[in-house]
């Protein structure tokens, strides 16, 4: 076994956390997150360039990496910079998307992503749906070699902005049904679809899109239509990982920020770090913030394994995030007292983003069920 | 022993559902369910609907128009206004300084201020807390220098809540500076009108203004602002924190919200099911009921010994700790339960008048802006950590 990043991935790491450090003091962070898009698109050029987004890619599809280690090396600095760039949408998601499920010359698009000239969005959830992936009742049908799309989509992830909507739908079987789902490459709003954008509570982006007799090209259709649930769970598998990984960014700058805090704010004449209670809750911070990066490391390690093998670990590191998330997020807050309430600290920025990763692609209790499910499969 | 309401008391209930059916405007009733901001007018609004019924002032002594009721009175009235969603009573005139005035006020401060407290014709904020007086908070240098009849009062306070509308701070400062910190401390009733003082908005990490930091400088205090003696503050303020044990458990709240949290499973849902039939998620709810209902006994156990004359006071930090604890339980609980709904932050929505259709149901937008609010139960009126520094040593003696 060897737990050492190798050369070429100390160099990304660096690379990152050396952009990070320089160019998102959490002052630009609020401006980006304030402004029309949610987000930087010079700096997403800049990712580009620097090879973060493409070590999102597998290689074989344009992309650098793509390796469950690339996801957490590149995701780790996204935390630690609380960055509200569109990694998990646009690269991990959408160019995820194609790279599995597409046909040749959507694969094409794939470079375009890479390159940052192209944003992509899933647009999975539904209202009713929760964290259930198979649970889709957009429904498509065929008309007059295309087809038509009529349902609504919820809190989806920076589209807004996406140039082009991957939208799930259903051609077959029931609502949460596997089999019969499929996936739909969407450009340029054709009529009948409506999107709606916010803010999301950890400064990013979402919109509500609903489509209503919405009419696209058979061309759009990823592969084969009525077997795309294999492949949506493959890559939002990706996700979970980064998602884990962007946790353990964030909860390390938490802990170094609690840290820090805990050793210079002094209360009853000594540093607040003199009290024993104080002491041993940080302790057990850090010792669970090691567990959350074990079991985050663990998951990278198994991004290739078969189905049940892959799925349990990955459901396995979801849950320990969202139980240490929340006693990070939490304590971190608990252990400043009044200073990590305001708007004006950092800290609370990076607790909200660690609490709302909680609400992305399965929370610890969605995981749980799916961790005893696999576990009996496998 | 007996674990049923009287039937005085049931009758007392059944008024007060009356008068709240009656009197409590739907409007300000259906912005407080909705998660909307409150402004300083809705307060006061609630406040002259209760004062017209002389329930406003109901901690107070019968004498100076308080109600008389005993605790478990007080916990009825308590639990039924928040369950039909009544604001909060603004605690700083009447549930904190008029209590303080009413026991050490003199008579000419009790004869000013408490009238203007039930009429409002004064909205009082708290000068407590400063920037390096916190947990510790008898560390406090705020000066006071007296000047003839007058202090000059410099310093700098923190999280005055809602000290933006306020009239008038009770503040403590620093009188002495030679003595133990807790020795020369004095409680003074500052103008918020006098020249020198600066309240500056502190926003907090859900976005909304509701704390300020005050700023003195050079301002000038009638030395007949005093409360009691000059360095005898400390006492005042330890009075203010804990003689009121009605509400510090938040019990009522913790009920209401339980209900809601119920209400919103049975609305979501998982696997094509009732949230509220999922049995993690049950389980969790289960679990938070069945601490709730032996808190809700433990308070009305100490209320109940508080008017029998036998508490010593100390119930009240367990009281805050647990109380404290299972209202942010439930508030993580209903952030749980929106799933992804918990990510919308629409900020305007709160606002009255905002009528765009909300993003998801109606219930999820102020949940995680709640949750996030929430954190400061265990911060604030001393810390969780302090008050059990406070059990350990004056009650297990350790």
């Amino acid at each position: 076994m060897d737990f050492e990043l190798s050369e070429e991935r100390r160099i990304l790491r660096d690379t990152a956390a050396r952009l990070f450090r320089e160019r998102y003091p959490i002052q630009a962070r609020h401006d980006f997150a304030a402004s029309d898009d949610g987000f930087s698109r010079a700096l997403w050029t800049d990712f580009a360039d620097l090879g973060l987004i493409g070590a999102l890619v597998p290689a074989e599809m344009g992309g650098l990496g793509g390796a469950g280690v690339d996801i957490m090396v590149v995701m780790e600095e996204v935390g630690r910079g609380l960055a509200v760039e569109p990694f998990l949408a646009s690269a991990v998601l959408g160019a995820g998307l194609l790279a599995e499920a597409g046909t040749a010359a959507q694969q094409a698009q794939i470079a375009e992503v890479i390159a940052g000239t192209r944003l992509l969005a899933f647009a999975h959830g539904e209202p009713d749906s929760r964290y259930a992936l198979s649970e889709v009742r957009t429904r498509a049908r065929e008309d007059a070699g295309g087809w038509i799309l009529d349902g609504r989509k919820s809190v989806v992830l920076n589209g807004d902005t996406a140039d082009a909507l991957i939208v799930s739908a259903r051609t077959g079987g029931d609502a949460a049904d596997p089999d019969g789902l499929s996936l739909f490459l969407v450009a340029g709003d054709p009529e009948g679809v409506t999107r709606r954008g916010y803010g999301t509570v950890d400064g990013g982006r979402a919109a509500e899109i609903d489509l209503v007799g919405a009419r696209v090209s058979a061309e759009t259709c990823l592969g084969t239509a009525g077997t795309a649930y294999p492949a949506i769970e493959r890559v939002i598998g990706r996700g979970v990982l980064a998602l884990c990984a962007e946790a353990l960014g964030i909860m390390e700058v938490c802990r170094d920020t609690t840290l820090d805090y805990l050793r210079t704010r002094t209360q009853f004449g000594v540093p607040l770090g003199k009290f024993q209670a104080l002491q041993h809750r940080m302790v057990d911070m850090c010792l669970e913030i090691e567990q959350a990066r074990s079991a985050t490391m663990l998951a990278a390690g198994k991004l290739d394994a078969p189905r049940a093998e892959r799925e349990r670990t990955l459901s396995a590191a979801k849950n320990l995030i969202g139980r240490v998330g929340r006693l990070v997020a939490e304590d971190s807050i608990q252990l400043h007292g009044g200073i990590a309430m305001t708007w004006d600290y950092a800290l609370p920025h990076y607790a909200k983003r660690l609490t709302m990763i909680d609400h992305q692609l399965g929370d610890a209790d969605h995981h749980l069920e799916r961790f005893i499910a696999f576990s009996k499969a496998a | 022993m007996d674990m049923n309401f009287s039937a005085e008391e049931s009758a007392f209930r059944e008024s007060v559902r009356a008068f709240l059916k009656e009197d409590l405007p739907h409007a300000l009733a259906a912005k407080v369910r909705d998660g909307k901001r409150l402004d300083k007018r809705d307060y006061l609004t609630w406040h002259a609907v209760l004062n017209a019924r002389g329930w406003l002032a109901w901690h107070w002594p019968v004498e100076h128009g308080g109600t008389g009721w005993t605790p478990v009175q007080k916990h009825i009235f308590d639990e039924e206004c928040i369950a039909a969603g009544a604001p909060r009573i603004v605690p700083f005139g009447l549930n904190m300084l008029g209590p303080v005035l009413i026991k050490f006020g003199t008579e000419a401060q009790k004869r000013t201020y408490l009238p203007r407290i039930l009429n409002d014709q004064d909205w009082w904020c708290q000068g407590y807390s400063e920037p390096g007086a916190g947990s510790d908070l008898a560390s406090l240098k705020t000066r006071a220098v007296r000047d003839g009849d007058h202090y000059i009062v410099n310093g700098q306070k923190t999280w005055t809540t809602l000290g933006h509308f306020a009239d008038k701070m009770f503040c403590l400062v620093k009188t002495d500076t030679q003595v133990k910190p807790q020795e020369g401390i004095s409680f003074l009733l500052i103008d918020m009108d006098s020249p020198g003082i600066t309240v500056r908005p502190i926003v907090t990490l859900e976005g909304e203004h509701e704390i300020n930091e005050v700023f003195l400088e050079d301002v000038r205090v009638p030395a007949a602002n005093l409360v009691g003696e000059e360095n005898k503050g400390w006492t005042y303020a330890k009075y203010l924190l804990t003689h009121e044990r009605t509400g510090i458990a938040g019990v009522a709240f913790s009920l209401q919200s339980l209900d809601h949290l119920k209400q919103v499973a049975r609305d979501q849902k998982s696997d094509g099911r009732p949230l509220a039939e999922n049995p993690l998620f049950a389980a969790r709810v289960a679990q938070v009921e069945i601490d709730l209902m032996a808190m809700a006994t433990l308070n009305l156990r100490t209320l109940c010994a508080a008017a029998a004359g036998t508490a010593p006071g100390l119930e009240s930090s367990m009281l805050k700790i647990k109380g404290t604890m299972i209202r942010q339980e439930i508030t993580d609980l209903l952030r749980r339960a929106i799933g992804p709904y918990a990510l919308p932050f629409v900020p305007e929505a709160f606002d009255e008048g905002y009528n765009e259709a909300p993003i998801g149901p109606d219930y999820a937008m102020p949940l995680a802006r709640q949750y996030f609010n929430m954190r400061k139960l265990s911060i604030y009126g001393g810390s969780n950590e302090i008050q059990r520094n406070i059990v350990a040593k004056q009650m297990l003696r350790l």
